[in-house]
């Protein structure tokens, strides 16, 4: 054993629209009395600029830009949501309001966080790889710091998992563990979760 | 040649913001002084795009009246209240009510009024923006096919076509609603991961439906229609419907003339105008016999392909403004179906390149060289997951309208 100091100081949460209550929720529920929160929000700049890109392709029409619009309501909606999880945490945090790609902004924001609270923001409905979206994966994958991973809603039940790759082999052939062997749609997913297509 | 490069060139990099028109009118100036297009042409060219710049100002006009009155303010707070905060049904509010945004009052009135309503909306919501923005972005260039007034490239080609109103939206009605379906298709999987996390309980904001202007709107609709049945151009149908609202809005010193004025974008009117006179001089100098042998003849499926297709890519090279002036007067002799397959190719085309321009494009990574250029891998990825397809199913509908209640 090294004699590294593990105590977990400062605690990053993700703030994202939909899913920022289940991260704040987590972090006060798990993090360590004395812990310091920084709360971090990231605006994807990709947003105003497509908007700014359509206003460019009316080839010299005038009127205001609504990339320039897009870009004020955004940071006035970040500082909104900030504020909601600052209430929500109901203790003074560091804010963190940064514009960029949320998943490379987000690692590079938590480089010295001793926690990373987020949650996921993939397609629910399916448990599979998808249900962990292309931004979460990038931070899992790539951040310095432990991840601590939330579920937006309730956990599913354990029954949603695939039987082992084992059985789905001694199976092979027989119709009713190959249909156990796909991902089955989760039940009971609230809303947003499991609304059919 | 030069000129046309020059005022191109000059509409691209938008020098200090200043409005294109300063280089398109002595362009064309120069153009007609030099005897690079007779008088008479130039002249009988502005004739020609007079009344199409006249039916667009008004149309401009009406949607910022529009605006004033609350109108798109109402739509957000609609689309807000029948989402109840789940993502999924607010892209499907957003695509209806951008697709009739876009076909009434045309696409600028989706850019620049609807877009930042939309984002609001989401915000409110707590859902995430992104598709919701791109589907304004998307369907403010493909949702803009089936009526005259939704782009100024159908107003050209309406008045090159010599169809009816409602025959061209008739035509028109079939594309429309396969483009829009195959965005929907493809935005519902790409944003999977967007609109998969439910919104919070914010509140869906209250806005009163503006039910006068609503229905001036629905008059000026019909307006369109039975004027053009009469022989008489639906140019005055438009008028009519700014002048109500104008006059209302003035009445009750909710606006001012300067105001109307800025919203009819008087520099912009200009520079289409000295572009015409410009694309029309290099036309006859040769790009047309250039561009001639490339253009499928007949109006069969696959010449109609070949003319999308073409439209298309003219349309991304720089804009789609000049692809359609060049195009025209190429396509008009083979028919109305020609002209219609080379307005699905300029309007559904540009959603292939950020800004729909390369030369754009280019010059912003140019100018980004520095900074920070926006990430188009996301835009480019779903230009091309959404634009050969749509325009595809777009020309086998074109199609199939045609032979289904005649060409």
């Amino acid at each position: 054993m090294t004699d590294r100091d593990t105590t977990i100081r400062s605690v990053f949460i993700w703030v994202a629209e939909g899913t920022w209550r289940a991260s704040v929720d987590a972090a006060l529920r798990l993090a360590p009395a004395g812990a310091g929160f920084t709360v971090l929000h990231v605006t994807p700049s990709e947003v105003a600029d497509a908007a700014h890109g359509a206003y460019l392709g009316l080839f010299g029409r005038g009127g205001p830009d609504p990339g320039q619009r897009l870009g004020e309501l955004a940071a006035a909606s970040a500082t909104g949501l900030l504020d909601a999880a600052e209430r929500r945490l109901g203790r003074r945090c560091a804010r963190l309001e940064i514009q960029g790609i949320p998943e490379r902004e987000v690692v590079r924001a938590s480089v010295h966080a001793d926690l990373l609270v987020m949650a996921r923001d993939g397609d629910r409905s399916r448990l599979g790889p998808k249900s962990l979206g292309k931004a979460a994966r990038f931070v899992v994958d790539h951040a310095a710091c432990p991840v601590l991973l939330v579920w937006p809603e309730s956990a599913p039940h354990v029954g949603t998992m695939p039987p082992p790759p084992r059985d789905r082999d001694a199976g092979r052939g027989r119709g009713e563990a190959r249909a156990a062997a796909r991902p089955r749609r989760r039940r009971g997913l609230p809303r947003g979760g499991g609304e059919p297509s | 040649m030069i000129a046309l490069l020059a005022v191109l060139a000059w509409a691209v990099t938008r020098p200090r913001g200043l409005p294109e028109a300063v280089v398109g009118a002595p362009a064309a100036i120069i153009l007609i002084a030099a005897g690079a297009i007779a008088a008479g042409t130039a002249a009988a060219e502005a004739r020609q795009l007079a009344p199409v710049i006249g039916f667009l100002a008004a149309i401009l006009v009406l949607a910022h009246l529009c605006d004033d009155d609350g109108l798109f303010r109402a739509a957000g707070a609609r689309m807000a209240g029948s989402s109840a905060g789940r993502p999924r049904r607010l892209l499907a509010q957003v695509f209806l009510t951008a697709s009739v945004t876009t076909a009434v009052l045309s696409l600028d009135a989706t850019v620049v009024l609807l877009t930042p309503v939309v984002f609001a909306t989401a915000a409110r919501l707590d859902v995430r923006a992104r598709p919701h923005v791109y589907a304004c972005t998307h369907l403010a260039n493909s949702a803009s096919l089936l009526l005259p007034v939704s782009n100024l490239t159908n107003l050209l080609a309406f008045a090159a076509s010599g169809l009816a109103f409602g025959r061209f939206a008739a035509l028109m009605a079939l594309p429309w609603l396969a483009v829009i379906g195959t965005e929907y298709a493809v935005f519902r999987r790409f944003f999977a991961a967007d609109l998969a996390s439910s919104g919070g309980d914010g509140a869906a904001g209250q806005a009163a439906l503006p039910v006068f202007t609503l229905a001036v709107v629905g008059l000026t609709l019909a307006g369109f229609v039975v004027a053009s049945a009469a022989g008489i151009s639906p140019a005055w149908a438009a008028f009519a419907g700014a002048a109500v609202l104008a006059a209302r809005a003035l009445a009750r010193r909710r606006t001012g003339p300067a105001a109307l004025v800025r919203a009819a974008d008087p520099a912009f009117l200009i520079f289409v105008l000295s572009l015409g006179i410009v694309v029309r001089a290099v036309v006859d100098d040769g790009l047309g016999a250039a561009l001639a042998p490339l253009l499928p003849g007949g109006t069969s499926l696959p010449a109609l392909l070949g003319i999308a297709a073409l439209a298309a890519a003219l349309a991304n090279l720089t804009n789609n403004l000049p692809a359609v002036l060049v195009l025209l007067p190429l396509a008009a002799p083979s028919g109305h179906a020609a002209v219609l397959a080379v307005l699905l190719g300029v309007n559904i085309g540009p959603n292939l390149t950020y800004t729909g321009s390369l030369a754009t494009l280019l010059w912003r990574r140019v100018v980004h060289r520095h900074g920070s250029a926006p990430d188009l891998r996301e835009f480019t990825t779903l230009g091309l997951l959404t634009v050969p397809a749509g325009l595809t199913l777009a020309v086998l509908a074109l199609w199939a309208a045609l032979h289904g209640i005649g060409g």
